[in-house]
């Protein structure tokens, strides 16, 4: 059969960017609402305390001051927010009510909400509520986590919420066996998505039709629906969430947080649209943080360079509450730490421990950012004390092809056993060492040039995807023949339309200009999971491939009606439909719009992989570094957009490198975040990493899914701040400096290399 | 208090209180969304516009400072088909979620108005006052730099 379209694999231009380059894109604070009120939040100032008392009554004398909810409004008990992944009930002690409990654990915890005719006005009314809070001391720190008992949460007895272990093998007899061992500390700073667009609201009660419209839903639209229904006590179908543009989510964007909840509830009981965008400030104070772990890690080798075991605890510091998504990291650590290298032994875990501090939640490879940095560290110690060259300590032990479908370590409490499903990790390690010229570059390696010492680093990763359990696409062939596609996928800003135009033009064998993509209306399928864990293009993807084979048999039966001929005797050509030498076009084929929806269900992650590489310069004086060059070589299995997944390569890197360097949200003593606005928070810029380069191919197509793709779009992020911390560390050899803890600040790379000096010296 | 000036080549009038930003009465008030607020501290630059043909937070400017000045927004750069830079942008996929955009164009828009033969060094120095969480800029820089051969003409014409 001739293929007549081959949009998959080509860099279409996207659809999206007509609206957003013309400014003509709509956010959600573009979404208005006649009669709309303004939602401003009050928050706690204080990391830790008792509210003794929340006076309203000079607010609500500020003329256009409408309402002022606190914790009475919402009913008798305070709805908490239950956890979207790994919902244990140990954890429930941990979840986050909606408004402060009588009690508040982090600055920027939501103690009221003002309705008002302006946010200037709204804004005006905080400061008239007089809040009377008995100061608690805060905890902000490990040691204190850990040395005293349960002082966030009385009734439970510890700041410890819960531990994940991850095993494999024997690892106690692994080590007792083993040649080499080596036990190191390291430390992952607190920081965030961070992305540009703040959160905002437009909630709207329509009291006749019971009925309640949310705009700016994003990531797991179906699932907030649920949370939220439940807690207003509604139908599920009563309520529908719209997803409108969005601007960049990474992980953190579209979790259920305590807005979630207040701006439809505001809604409903002001009977008038609210809307509530945050600024920049309260985004830091609320959104989630995440990394912010330690850890305490052994690897064990044999003598020939053999990876044998690796064993050890980790602390995350995951703040006041458990969010949706919050063990994720944690879990990712302990489970995710061997990588795309084999090692038959592992025995880890990650305690999980509670501060005064903004909860976290997943961040563009969560855990594995992480446990990236942990072990590309220590490969590259013992690579230095068994004298064996790091580039073939890694050659030694990256998983081959043969040894596909290779297990990943098993985890408790809450089993989600996985496996790499295919690759060849050496093929891509090798083009990675070839692109880069290692052989060459290596030359440098310590080199003091023009007062910059040149270091090289390579490290690789392992990319998790495609979480299940299911996702939804319906087909709808308009009279006219034109083809919508509605999706339970949803979009962070990755260029879905385009992507899934693409997929659902090859599948239908309709033109790409002929295809509408909708997606992000919890009323267009039935349902949906949405953006997260690289899934939208493997699992919205597939469920297209399944529901265009089932448009194709309504388009034959339609054509069998009109031809008069069985269904089987129908032919497709584009466009048109023919039978015995007549043809009919598509448009007009039917008198109603033929619709059909399917569902690709999936238990198995995908594991897209690859090989970076980085030749860096350090300025000893300053401990300023500059990139000089940084390769990504990764296997995506197959690619349906090379520019946009490009682009997400080259993103990631350089958030990456922001994580490395320069990102980090800082907390003083008391419990505030030192780190308020972007000019204390630092991002890359445009003039901070010019030289990122990225290689994407299509080397082993998955075997779990019928497109053969592989989630895509965090690997980039993963292995930036091992391969960093490594680069250093060759860079000043001469110096034993030896990045254990991120950031690498300069304050930081200069205090290492005058340590050294002093050491080299004494 | 009642203020007018020109906006993307039109007379428009509007009142706001003194306390109102450029950027909220250019959205809330005269509708024009493309301008969009990062961070409302100066920082993002997603907020770009141009005040008689200087490139200007919109978020750090009272709406009042801009009475009888004129005011570009990203609306006002192109009608029914992109501009060069704009199909620039498109063609190299320097954007993503596209927040950040209208600022970047704004940005190397008045940049490559008054410097078409800007370098390489000189366009990410510009922009480096504007964030982008999404590309990494490299592709950013790609489509700047290619479209200045269309600014060199215009500004050969002029
Ligand atoms: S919103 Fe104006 S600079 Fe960020
Ligand atoms: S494209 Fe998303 S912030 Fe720039």
């Amino acid at each position: 059969m001739s293929v007549r379209n081959s949009y998959i694999g080509q860099p279409i231009e996207r659809t999206e960017d007509l609206r957003f380059l013309r400014g003509r894109g709509i956010y959600v604070a573009d979404v208005n609402r006649p009669g709309q009120l303004y939602a401003v939040i009050l928050r706690s100032s204080v990391a830790h305390g008792n509210i003794r008392s929340v006076d309203i009554s000079r607010a609500m004398q500020l003329p256009g001051v409408r309402h002022v909810l606190v914790g009475a409004d919402l009913g008798n008990a305070v709805p908490r927010i239950p956890l979207r992944l790994q919902p244990l009930p140990q954890l429930e002690p941990f979840h986050q009510p909606v408004l402060a409990d009588g009690k508040v654990r982090y600055v920027g915890e939501p103690i009221a909400v003002v309705l008002a005719d302006t946010p200037g006005i709204a804004e005006d009314a905080l400061d008239l509520i007089d809040l009377d809070i008995e100061t608690l001391p805060a905890i902000t720190s490990r040691e204190q986590a850990e040395a005293m008992p349960a002082v966030l949460f009385e009734d439970h007895g510890s700041n410890a919420a819960i531990t994940w272990k991850a095993f494999k093998g024997d690892a106690d007899a692994a080590f007792a066996s083993a040649d080499y061992t080596r036990r190191e500390t390291f430390k992952i700073q607190r920081h965030a998505a961070m992305f540009m667009e703040p959160r905002g609201f437009v909630a709207e009660w329509n009291a006749d039709a019971g009925k309640l419209t949310v705009w700016g839903a994003a990531k797991t639209a179906w699932y907030n629906r649920r949370v939220l229904a439940t807690a207003l006590g509604l139908d599920v179908d009563a309520v529908d969430l719209i997803e409108v543009d969005v601007g960049g989510g990474f992980g953190s964007r579209g979790e259920f947080y305590p807005e979630d909840y207040l701006i439809p509830a505001a809604a409903k009981f002001a009977g008038r649209p609210v809307k509530w965008t945050e600024d920049r400030r309260e985004h830091m104070m609320t959104a989630n943080h995440a990394r912010d772990i330690e850890c305490d890690v052994e690897i064990a080798l044999s003598k020939d360079g053999r990876f044998l075991a690796l064993r050890g605890q980790a602390w995350a510091d995951i703040g006041a509450y458990i969010r949706t998504n919050g063990s994720v990291g944690p879990r990712n650590v302990a489970q995710y730490m061997s990588g795309p290298y084999t090692f038959e032994h592992i025995d880890l875990k990650t305690t999980m421990l509670t501060t005064n501090k903004t909860p976290s939640g997943t961040y563009r490879g969560p855990g594995r950012y992480e446990t990236d940095f942990i072990r590309e560290r220590m490969i590259d110690l013992a690579a230095k004390d068994l004298r064996i060259d790091r580039v073939e300590l890694r050659r030694r032990n990256l998983v081959a092809d043969a040894q596909m479908p290779y297990p990943l370590a098993s985890i408790t409490p809450y089993d989600s056993s996985t496996e790499l499903d295919s690759g060849d990790y050496h093929a891509v390690f090798d083009l990675c060492m070839k692109e880069f010229d290692w052989a060459e570059k290596s030359k440098l390696s310590g080199r003091l040039i023009d007062g910059y010492y040149h270091g090289l680093a390579v490290g690789s990763f392992i990319e998790g995807g495609a979480a299940g359990p299911s996702e939804d696409a319906r087909l709808v062939l308009e009279i006219d023949g034109a083809l919508t596609v509605y999706l339970g996928s949803s979009s962070v800003g990755q260029g879905l339309e385009t992507i899934m135009a693409q997929i659902t033009a090859d599948a239908t064998e309709l033109p790409f200009e002929k295809i509408t993509v909708r997606h992000g209306s919890t009323s267009d399928v039935k349902n949906g999971y949405g953006a997260y864990h690289s899934r939208s293009t493997v699992m919205g993807g597939s469920a297209i491939l399944l529901a265009a084979e089932k448009l194709k048999d309504s388009v034959r039966a339609a054509a069998a009606l009109r031809f008069g001929c069985a269904v089987g005797d129908v032919t497709i050509d584009g466009e048109q439909v023919a039978h015995g030498g007549k043809t009919l076009p598509l448009a007009g084929l039917s008198d109603i719009p033929l619709e059909v929806e399917a569902t690709f269900f999936n238990k198995k992650y995908t594991w897209a992989y690859g090989t970076q590489a980085a030749h860096i310069a350090v300025d000893p004086g300053t401990g300023h570094v500059k990139v000089i060059d940084y390769l990504s070589v990764e296997d995506v299995g197959r690619i349906i957009n090379p520019s946009t997944l490009h682009g997400q390569a080259i993103g990631s890197i350089v958030q990456g490198l922001g994580g490395a360097f320069l990102e980090h949200l800082v907390y003083d003593e008391n419990g505030q975040l030192l780190t308020g606005s972007f000019a204390d928070y630092l991002m890359p810029t445009a003039l901070d990493f010019p030289n990122i380069r990225s290689i994407t191919l299509e080397l082993k197509p998955c075997p779990n899914n019928p497109l053969g793709v592989k989630g895509a779009g965090e690997g980039g992020l993963i292995p930036v701040g091992g391969i960093m911390a490594n680069a250093i560390a060759d860079a000043l050899s001469h110096l034993n400096v030896q990045p254990m803890e991120l950031p690498l600040s300069p304050a930081r790379i200069w205090q290492m290399a005058e340590d050294g000096a002093i050491q080299a010296v004494a | 208090m009642q203020i007018e000036f020109e906006l993307n080549g039109a007379t428009v009038g509007t009142s706001v209180e003194a306390r109102t930003s450029l950027a909220d009465c250019l959205r809330d008030n005269l509708g024009k969304t493309g301008t969009h607020l990062g961070c409302e501290h100066g920082v993002c630059g997603a907020c770009t516009v141009l005040v008689n043909g200087e490139a200007v937070r919109a978020c750090l400017m009272l709406a009042v400072q801009a009475n009888g000045d004129k005011v570009v927004t990203v609306e006002g750069l192109s009608s029914d088909n992109l501009s060069p830079l704009q199909a620039s942008f498109r063609k190299h996929h320097a954007l993503q979620c596209g927040f950040c955009t209208p600022g970047f164009i704004t940005t190397a828009h008045a940049l490559l108005t008054a410097e078409p033969d800007a370098d390489e060094e000189r366009i990410r120095d510009v922009l480096s006052g504007n964030l982008c969480r999404c590309t990494g800029y490299v592709p950013i820089i790609e489509a700047v730099l290619d479209a200045r051969k269309f600014y060199a003409v215009q500004k050969e014409k002029a």
